[in-house]
């Protein structure tokens, strides 16, 4: 009973950045922007949590400067897919190196241990809530176990998908995002700049992942280790292709991510019906089913139609 | 800005507005070490004598540099076709199997016969895994990017456990194969050694790097020679136009694919035959997200990526020679400039092109 519950506690914990990092994606792509550095901007505001957090000694100063960095690396990709019309893909690329490069060698410079940072405080995290007088009762327990001991970054995430999907569905800012990324033709005609719509959904997409790379670094741990991510921003992007570009079913992809990551750590080297699992095998099940999900055996997906593509005035 | 594009002469586009790119890339990398507190120029002039200053530092520039041809050319045959391959990296390490395989399994026979089948096996097993994404993306429409990204992962904890489990001989700690004996692609140090009874300079250069040269020219010939690297560069260059010329998009996707793992796979010929002597953990290193931007640098290309692989193998023996130094600046400095590069030369390939566009045209003026 007591491991179930553990798992199910941990499912949510794995989810969170993913959900994020999976909304940041929707964002993005919706108004026409694919977005490959979701990797690369959460990995660059987990350093910059860890280090500020550390630095300063406040969890929050730790996540405001995050989220300055990861929107900083949105602007990045936005210039080259906007302005520049560059490939966004190739962009995605480089700011994902660019961001595991420079946490390592600014990380190496300030703390001296190699790219890793100093461990944090308690008041340097963002700590889970705690209700020890419910512990003992018996459903109710085990309930504020599962759904009560995230921290408040936990609760934020899960508050910004209904938030994403209104947004998007019923603001008049969410019709033209979405307008931009399948037509954007149509949304110039209208006299609505195309640029400034894409821009906004990159910001926010920015925002998001500062928050994804926040929670990794001062929640979920509580100090930045090289390429912490490992891929969570490719695994959000597949859980976006698998929920069709849509807020509600992403967060069930994302759960699902999150469960099979609570399994491979709560499986480490356990057996089943007597035969030994070779930890590696655990280790590459989210990969695998990313790719089976990409694969389409489950349901095809449809991307906004003018995403990836730069947009070019016509005279 | 767009009237500009076009009217340029073609040197400028394919020589000089690569060249401004890449110095800014450079540029931009300097600020970064500026940034650590560190002098640029000192620290470029440390790389520099550490990577050309000596006959050792040029034998491992090489030695770099024939990884980096190999997956640079990996990268840039699936360009051509339009596709883009992240999966380098997975696909030299699961080669790596292939090579040790067939070294540990065929050493009873001679070498001259040993050596062409690992190299054929590394070939087969990076092509295979390249393969797989290939398939899926021509059959089922998955994005190819992430599903070389995905079999990147999929293969880091594979090959962990092939060695782990297969390959560790029993009783022995260290998680790697035994000796390859019967593959050993000799270094031209041991070459000098046991056949001229000369001493040169200690470096991993072998003979890897004549492969790396015939693999150049294997890919020019492919594309530029053959109707198979026509059909792939008219895919790329127009997907819609290829098929109303009766090309079928699936079959060179998977194709393309196919040769693009195969060539990855053989930076495992150079690493694990030519200077590991056995199959270990993490052997390749980034080597495979090297090829990207050395693919992007050499504007896919093979005698592109030949020079921008020689500049690559300089940064990271340059690089190493700097982190030893100067222990301020980490080695992954060179994750930096590779990430910069990617960026100024792909993405912002264009950025500078209005103003040098602007300069020629008033130079013509006068």
């Amino acid at each position: 009973m007591d491991l179930y519950v553990e798992l199910l506690a941990s499912t949510i914990r794995m989810s969170v950045p993913l959900i994020l990092a999976c909304l940041a994606g929707l964002w993005s792509e919706r108004a026409g922007i694919v977005d490959i550095g979701l990797e690369g901007k959460m990995l660059i505001a987990a350093f910059v949590a860890a280090s500020a957090s550390a630095v300063y000694g406040s969890a929050w100063i730790g996540l405001i400067l995050a989220i300055a960095a990861s929107v900083s690396f949105a602007l990045v990709h936005g210039y080259a897919s906007i302005n520049q019309r560059g490939n966004q893909v190739v962009s995605g690329v480089a700011i994902n190196m660019l961001a595991a490069g420079l946490a390592v060698v600014l990380g190496n410079e300030w703390f001296r241990e190699g790219g890793r940072t100093p461990a944090l405080p308690p008041e340097g995290r963002f700590m889970p809530f705690e209700f020890p007088s419910l512990d003992d009762i018996p459903i109710i327990g085990p309930l504020e176990r599962v759904f009560l001991s995230h921290s408040i970054l936990a609760y934020a995430a899960i508050a910004l998908v209904p938030l994403t999907a209104w947004a998007l569905a019923r603001t008049r800012f969410g019709l033209r995002l979405r307008a931009v990324g399948e037509n954007p033709h149509a949304v110039d005609t209208a006299g609505i700049s195309v640029a400034a719509l894409r821009y906004r959904a990159v910001i926010i997409a920015g925002v998001l992942c500062g928050l994804s790379g926040a929670y990794i670094s001062t929640s979920l741990s509580s100090s930045f280790v090289r390429d912490m991510t490992a891929g969570g921003g490719f695994m959000a992007l597949a859980a976006l292709i698998f929920a069709n570009w849509r807020a509600y079913p992403a967060l069930g992809a994302c759960l699902l991510f999150g469960f099979l990551q609570a399994v491979g750590n709560f499986t480490q080297g356990a057996s089943v019906g007597g035969v030994q699992i070779p930890v590696q095998f655990i280790n590459m099940l989210p990969y695998v089913l990313t790719v089976v999900l990409l694969a389409g055996f489950i349901g095809k997906s449809v991307p906004p139609k003018a995403s990836g593509i730069p947009y070019t005035k016509d005279r | 800005m767009m009237q500009a594009r076009g009217e340029l002469p073609h040197w400028v586009d394919v020589g000089l507005i690569p060249l401004i790119n890449l110095a800014v890339a450079l540029i931009v990398s300097g600020l970064v070490v500026l940034i650590i507190g560190e002098n640029p120029l000192e620290a470029m002039w440390i790389m520099l004598q550490g990577a050309v200053g000596s006959l050792k530092g040029w034998g491992y520039l090489l030695y770099y540099a024939t990884n980096f041809v190999f997956t640079g050319l990996a990268v840039a045959v699936a360009f051509h076709a339009g596709l883009f391959n992240i999966g380098g990296e997975g696909q030299a390490y699961m080669a790596g199997v292939g090579a040790a395989a067939v070294g540990l399994g065929l050493e009873f026979l001679p070498w001259p016969i040993v050596i062409p089948l690992a190299i054929l096996a590394s070939m087969a097993v990076g092509a295979f895994w390249a393969w797989i994404p290939g398939v899926l993306q021509a059959k089922r429409g998955s994005h190819i990017v992430i599903t070389t990204i995905m079999f990147n992962f999929i293969a880091a904890s594979l090959v962990g456990y092939l060695i782990n489990y297969w390959f560790r001989p029993v009783g022995k700690m260290a998680v790697e194969s035994r000796e390859i004996t019967g593959a050993y692609i000799m270094s031209f140090r041991e070459v000098a050694r046991e056949f001229f009874g000369v001493r040169i300079a200690s470096s991993p250069l072998n003979f890897s790097v004549f492969l790396a040269i015939a693999a150049a020219f294997a890919v020019w010939y492919l594309l530029w020679r053959t109707k198979l690297g026509y059909e792939i560069r008219a895919l790329g260059a127009n997907p819609s136009a290829a098929v109303y010329a009766g090309i079928r998009p699936d079959r060179i996707i998977v194709i393309a694919m196919a040769i693009s793992g195969a060539l990855a796979g053989l930076m495992a010929v150079n690493e694990i035959l030519g200077v590991q002597h056995r199959l270990v953990l993490g052997f390749v290193g980034g080597a495979g997200f090297v090829g990207i931007a050395v693919a992007l640098m050499g504007r896919s290309h093979p005698v592109g990526i030949v020079l921008a692989a020689l500049l690559f193998g300089l940064l990271y023996q340059g690089g190493s020679e700097l982190s030893f130094a100067k222990p301020e600046i980490n080695r992954d400095m060179v994750v930096v400039i590779q990430g910069l590069v990617i960026l100024f030369m792909g993405a912002l390939e264009y950025a500078f092109r209005p103003w040098v566009a602007a300069l020629f045209f008033r130079a013509e003026e006068k």
